[in-house]
């Protein structure tokens, strides 16, 4: 009986049980490879910290107490909605192997488009018409922000990295122009946008603090999964991203999908400023720039571009970012103490990543032939010693 | 004793006995891996003086990785070799070179732009001057000792290839070689072309000169070689003695050496093999301007993509059920007229026409559609997406079509089931269609690219390079379907650099050089000679109108 039952096993089991293996092995490979470096980074963040003569235990505590307890992670959630956004927006282009790094541009241009109109239209017309019509102001903006280095890399390949930068660049000192100029709030001397009042902005989730704009970056995430592993548009981008030549032999029009995948990014990224602004801070004034894409980006890359992985990474560095904020002054620490524990994070990710890839080499690199003739060879210098 | 190398090199000519030459390389349990695979495994070579040593083997057997180690490329893992007995390490390629090594790689290595004499100097990196009246005169006695005349002020991008390997090989014996390698020498060349080399390398071994001869090629290897060693998967596994090669027959030597070469599957290669022989040797035009024409090409002029050549005015008809070949060196407008039929490229000017119809200004799905398809010579680096799984690969060429996406939505099972059919069907070989495609061997990975092209009612079909760096199966599976799409009334354009293929296959041949279609031939007894001719003979010199 047990023979029998372990022929059969031998005969049926061992392919499909093998894959699962390997699946199995895949995953836990991803999962240690995403935690790690966050575990590396805090333990890192620690001993810095004790360098510096704080108690990084507390300072943990703080950030435990500011981000999570007695209330405090919807907080963390609100701050969650423009993070999830933009990381909507960079996960699909960067899928496409196109580096979009004008974010801030455009996500403060959205932003002080959303802050100067906002305050009439939300008097004007119906709320839910104010709201729809700001979000998809606000996205159409940031997209059209991305155009002219989305037609100059699709027409001449012109590096988008430096154009998105320099664009972000205009975008910023534009939207500090719009807010001294147009929009300014002629009853302040402040370089300001007028308030829009409490009742008249985003409203919140029943039962919580939490505003719908989290509601909305969580759809966006879905349909940027949906779309990236789901539909014919996801696959045609992915192509691009792994081999462009390759797209263009199976007649993947290159110019186009880089153009749409461009405006797609940029639309989402005004949609984050849209949900800032509307949900959280109800005004805009010069010189700020939260620069939420240059926190995000490490995320982003943890979860392997992979839109719904971004959503537990946003989720704990939102905790960081919230509860940083209280700890870093009880320690009497600067703020940026946090861009300290990002930039860790981002660095022992890389090393991992390289540990990885050389663990991976390693596995098939002793093959049996080879093996054996190192060890004669080893015998062989053992004897003539 | 680099010295004593220098003076000993071909200058001296050992004295030709029937006893067999004197050792002067020796290789002992030569071992090299790279990731994932062992490229050379315990290897044993014995390299004489005055000897031509042919190293046999498919792609992938561990030649190149051998020929690296023997000219200081690459440092073996494991193993010695021992020069006149001496055990030494040859640890770049200048030693290699001061060793008295010299190679000549599959590749040009001369630089264009400069003569043949500078090219030559750029060696001589020992002095700060340059000598010009020495490498002249070092010229003239290497071209005496070959018996070939070398120009040596001729800028090198006017020699014909023949004559460029020629610079070469004096390039590679300049410094006083002892062992001469050649990696492949004549893949680039015209049957004409094989022929001089063959002249070159006999003077070379009556002066005393080592050679080591890589081919893939057996017929190459019987008629140039005196010892023949075959690689297979990194090990040797056979030799050939002198002996041997004196006292039998081509026929049984083809025997043995397909026995070793392949082992348990000798059996099915050597029915492949002998099919071959019957198809070269009688090669019959069995069809030609019979049926109706399905794809024409008229006055298409194509640009090529930065250094690449395009092609100028090419005019053709392709008929049903025949097979016409494009004969050429590589990168003499290839891609580009594969890319412009295929919808890849834009032509500048032309036309292309599918059943009397144009399609010039259709794209590369829509061709697909109407049964126009392109098997690309470039598998890996725009054949397939390798961290996609086979089934998807499979369909790379529809997406969004239906029944395989639904509004945009992807049918995964409808996928796997069709993908699961063409695996079969293709015999491509698979852990599951889920596997993902860069994983596969080359062999596999071509078969995918066929199995996408050639199903769903292809009609014309350009073939770029459809066996380079296949094993002889699967080049023979590979060129039976195409025979096959042709029998059951299609069309195939085989764009190929390795004439013997052409041969095989082909009713008509159309030569391709520098751009242009400068001849067709039909395929027949001399096919291979006129071919040839045309290859190098007298472009017309209209490039500049």
């Amino acid at each position: 009986m047990s023979m029998e039952s372990a022929a059969g096993r031998g005969l049926a089991a061992p392919r499909p049980r093998s894959e699962r293996t390997i699946r199995a092995q895949r995953a836990l490979d991803i999962l240690v490879r995403s935690i790690v470096p966050v575990l590396l980074a805090l333990a890192a963040g620690a001993i810095l910290l004790l360098a510096l003569g704080r108690d990084p235990l507390s300072f943990y505590r703080n950030i435990w107490d500011g981000g999570v307890a007695a209330g405090s992670w919807q907080d963390s959630a609100i701050a969650m909605a423009p993070f999830l956004l933009i990381a909507a927006g960079l996960t699909l282009i960067f899928r496409a192997n196109i580096w979009n790094l004008g974010y801030n541009g455009q996500f403060l241009l959205g932003a002080a488009l959303v802050s100067g109109y906002a305050p009439s239209l939300v008097k004007d017309v119906p709320l839910w018409l104010a709201f729809t019509l700001l979000f998809l102001l606000s996205g159409a903006v940031a997209g059209a922000w991305t155009l002219l280095p989305a037609i100059l890399k699709a027409r001449f390949g012109t590096n988008e990295i430096i154009t998105t930068l320099m664009m972000s660049f205009i975008g910023i000192d534009l939207a500090s122009i719009l807010i001294k100029g147009p929009f300014h709030d002629p009853s302040t001397p402040l370089p300001q946008t007028a308030v829009i009042p409490l009742n008249k902005m985003l409203p919140s989730i029943p039962g919580t603090r939490i505003h719908i704009g989290l509601l909305v970056a969580i759809a966006a995430i879905l349909v940027v999964h949906y779309l990236l592993t789901r539909t014919s548009w996801g696959l045609r981008l992915q192509i691009m991203g792994a081999n462009p030549r390759a797209a263009r032999h199976f007649g993947i029009s290159l110019a186009r999908l880089t153009v749409v995948s461009f405006l797609a990014s940029g639309f989402l990224v005004g949609l984050a400023a849209c949900a800032d602004i509307m949900g959280l801070w109800g005004y805009i004034r010069t010189g700020w720039n939260p620069a939420y894409g240059d926190l995000i980006i490490p995320f982003v890359f943890l979860a392997r571009l992979n839109a719904l992985a971004v959503v537990p990474f946003v989720a704990f560095f939102a905790v960081l970012y919230t509860g940083g904020d209280l700890a870093a002054q009880q320690a009497n620490l600067p703020t940026d103490f946090l861009y300290i524990l990002v930039g860790l994070i981002l660095l022992f990710m890389t090393v991992i990543e390289y540990l990885g890839r050389k663990r991976a080499l390693g596995a098939s690199y002793l093959t049996p032939g080879l093996k054996q003739s190192l060890r004669s060879g080893l015998i062989r210098r053992r004897r003539a010693k | 004793m680099s010295g004593a190398n220098l003076a000993s090199g071909i200058g001296l000519p050992s004295p030709v006995s029937s006893s067999r030459p004197s050792t002067l390389i020796e290789l002992r349990g030569i071992t090299k891996a790279f990731p994932g695979v062992v490229a050379n495994d315990c290897i044993d070579l014995t390299l004489r003086g005055g000897e031509i040593h042919c190293l046999l083997g498919e792609n992938g057997a561990g030649k190149s990785t051998l020929i690296g180690i023997l000219s200081g490329l690459i440092r073996p893992d494991a193993g010695r070799i021992a020069i006149d007995g001496v055990e030494t390490a040859i640890t770049s390629p200048r030693r290699a070179l001061e060793l008295g090594i010299g190679t000549v790689h599959q590749h040009s290595t001369l630089i264009p732009a400069l003569t043949v004499l500078e090219n030559l100097m750029l060696g001589d990196s020992r002095t700060l001057r340059l000598n010009e009246r020495a490498a002249r005169s070092r010229l003239a006695d290497l071209s005496a000792q070959l018996s070939v005349e070398i120009d040596p002020d001729a800028r090198v991008a006017d020699l014909a290839l023949g004559h460029q390997q020629q610079v070469e090989i004096v390039k590679a014996l300049w410094r006083g070689s002892r062992l001469l390698i050649l990696d492949e020498p004549t893949s680039m060349l015209t049957p004409q072309g094989v022929a001089e080399l063959a002249k070159v390398l006999d003077r070379l071994k009556q002066s005393g000169q080592a050679v080591v001869f890589i081919t893939h090629k057996l017929h190459e290897a019987l008629t140039l070689g005196d010892q023949i060693s075959i690689l297979r998967q990194g090990r040797l596994v056979g030799e050939i003695t002198p002996e041997e090669i004196r006292t039998q027959s081509q026929a049984e030597l083809r025997a043995e050496i397909i026995r070793i070469m392949f082992g348990e599957e000798a059996r099915s290669v050597a029915g492949v093999a002998e099919l071959r022989e019957e198809l070269t040797s009688a090669p019959t035009a069995r069809r030609t301007d019979s049926g109706d024409v399905v794809l024409e090409l008229r006055k298409l002029t194509v640009r090529g993509a930065g250094s690449e050549r395009g092609v100028d005015d090419i005019s053709f008809q392709l008929h049903e059920g025949e097979i016409l070949g494009i004969a050429g060196i590589d990168g003499h407008g290839q891609r580009a007229l594969a890319e412009a039929i295929a919808g890849q490229r834009h032509p500048s000017h032309g036309q292309v026409l599918l059943y009397g119809a144009e399609v010039t200004g259709l794209p590369v799905s829509a061709r697909q559609k109407l049964g126009l398809r392109y098997v690309t010579d470039d598998r890996l680096g725009e054949g397939i997406v390798g961290m996609l799984p086979v089934s998807l690969n499979l369909f790379l060429k529809r997406i969004g079509e239906a029944p395989y996406w639904r509004r945009g939505r992807i049918q995964r099972s409808v996928i796997d089931k069709r993908a699961g059919e063409l695996v079969r069907e293709f015999d491509v070989r698979a852990p599951s269609v889920a596997t993902r495609v860069a994983t596969l061997s080359g062999g596999n990975i071509q078969k995918v690219l066929l199995a996408r092209e050639l199903s769903f009612n292809p009609k014309v079909v350009v073939f770029h390079k459809p066996t380079y760096g296949l094993d002889v199966k699967t080049t023979a599976t590979v060129r039976e379907l195409i025979r096959r799409l042709a029998a059951d009334g299609g069309a195939a354009l085989v764009i190929s650099t390795d004439l013997d293929e052409l041969l095989e296959i082909c009713d008509r041949i159309a030569v391709l050089s520098r751009g242009r279609l400068v001849g067709t031939v039909a395929n027949g007894p001399d096919a291979a000679e006129q071919v040839g001719e045309l290859m190098i003979g007298d472009v017309p010199v209209e490039e500049a109108a």
